[in-house]
């Protein structure tokens, strides 16, 4: 028998998602991305000056990712503030998914910071930072070539489905877990990593599923760009 | 055959398709990638016969020359100030493009320019590594001595200054202030009724998107003015 989803989705359904951009007055932008329960608040600082300063490169500004989960963010027990070997290479990753669009040859010797806070998670915490920070990126006004949408995919129990929760990856049997995320125009793939075992063809199958689902995210992610001017301008 | 898939002053968001075809040219902040034209920032749409260019509408101030700006001195060198810019960049000023006065070599430039102090200063040269060469040998151009600096977004500088400077012209008019706008978004406020000038400078930035924005502002500082 084929599984089915606890939250009563199709296996296409993503969680309901909502995006607002400028939420923070004090950052150069800023956006908050929230998927089902999990809650992503970013804020971009920058172009500023780059301390420590043999980071800097003089042919074009420098991207740096600040990914970091909140004490109780997660279902199970108390995560230590600050960084950790996971938050580490989950800012890694992000900064690799985004520089590929973002275009920062007219700031050399400078750097844009991201910065990333998950007051709440329930899996898919790198996809929803990784929307989020690409809404922030825009509304900062950083000259971008395209926009990253990001989901994760997933096969549980021999079904390939969009946008796992914790539950769904905590299944007991055969789970893969596939953050993806792709430029919204050529739906390139600038993120792809995995947990657990997948067959090749249901991997086909995910990304495949892929482009649909981010197609989904990048609405939201529009919605909440066209909105902050919107509103401004109906003061 | 070309194909404009925006309209004038829409929103538009990175990556999103402007315009197919190669009768339309790409302006700024757009990029063409094979016949079609894409955006690149976050802003609004301007088109000009054939050419379609995105007007930002967030970002932080980029360095151009002959901009006058508003900054601050963080450093003294051996001939010259490092200021603050407000910028990734800082910018230098020497002593010969500081004062027609003679300076004796070895002068104590403190005298004339302290650290923290708030000079006008024009941009006279930009570097591609965004060095940058300031000036204050022109007029209108000094050391700030009195007065308040407050900040607002650089991409809302144009319109507090207006079509020809209406509104800035208006707001020193109705409030008596002396006001000198930085173009990386610092301004120079100076007069007796500094609170309400910067109040209305504030409005304007949070407000710059509406239409008849001066006549607003107008009527709104008359009353401010005659209570």
């Amino acid at each position: 028998m084929a599984y089915t989803r606890t939250d009563g989705r199709q296996v296409t359904d993503l969680r309901p998602m909502e995006a607002k951009a400028g939420v923070i007055p004090n950052a150069s932008g800023s956006a908050v991305f929230i998927a089902g329960k999990t809650k992503a608040i970013v804020a971009v600082h920058g172009p500023r000056e780059v301390y420590p300063r043999f980071l800097s490169n003089p042919k074009r500004g420098i991207l740096r990712c600040f990914y970091t989960m909140m004490p109780f963010s997660g279902s199970g027990e108390r995560i230590r503030p600050g960084t950790s070997r996971r938050a580490q290479e989950i800012s890694m990753v992000m900064q690799k998914a985004l520089e590929p669009v973002v275009d920062l040859s007219a700031f050399p010797n400078s750097t844009v910071d991201v910065f990333i806070e998950l007051p709440q998670t329930d899996a898919g915490t790198r996809c929803a930072a990784i929307s989020a920070a690409c809404i922030a990126l825009a509304d900062a006004g950083i000259p971008m070539k395209d926009m990253i949408s990001s989901v994760a995919m997933g096969e549980v129990d021999g079904t390939v489905m969009a946008d796992l929760t914790y539950n769904e990856e905590a299944f007991d049997g055969v789970v893969s877990d596939i953050p993806i995320a792709m430029k919204q125009n050529t739906k390139e793939i600038t993120l792809l990593q995995m947990d657990g075992e997948i067959t090749k063809e249901a991997l086909m199958e995910a990304l495949e599923m892929a482009k649909s689902a981010t197609d989904k995210v990048y609405e939201v992610q529009k919605k909440a760009l066209k909105d902050r001017f919107q509103k401004e301008s109906a003061q | 055959m070309t194909s404009l898939k925006v309209e004038n002053r829409h929103v538009v968001i990175p990556g999103e398709l402007l315009a197919e075809g190669m009768d339309t040219l790409p302006g700024d902040n757009t990029y063409r990638e094979d016949d079609k034209i894409y955006s690149k920032v976050l802003g609004l749409v301007s088109l000009s016969g054939r050419v379609v260019r995105i007007t930002p509408l967030s970002g932080s101030y980029v360095p151009k020359v002959d901009d006058k700006i508003i900054c601050r001195v963080i450093d003294i060198a051996m001939s010259g100030w490092r200021f603050n810019t407000g910028t990734a960049w800082t910018a230098m000023l020497n002593v010969k493009d500081a004062t027609n006065r003679f300076i004796k070599r070895e002068a104590d430039l403190s005298q004339i320019l302290a650290i923290d102090d708030y000079v006008v200063a024009k941009i006279s040269k930009v570097t591609s590594q965004m060095l940058i060469d300031l000036s204050l040998r022109e007029p209108g151009l000094q050391k700030i001595e009195g007065g308040r600096i407050i900040q607002i977004n650089s991409q809302k500088v144009p319109r507090v200054i207006g079509k020809k400077g209406s509104m800035i012209s208006m707001i020193k008019d109705k409030t008596g202030c002396n006001i000198t706008v930085g173009q990386n978004g610092a301004i120079w406020i100076n007069g007796k009724n500094e609170n309400l000038a910067e109040k209305a400078i504030k409005t304007i930035e949070a407000r710059s998107h509406e239409e008849g924005l001066t006549e607003k502002m107008e009527k709104f500082l008359q009353t401010e003015v005659s209570s």
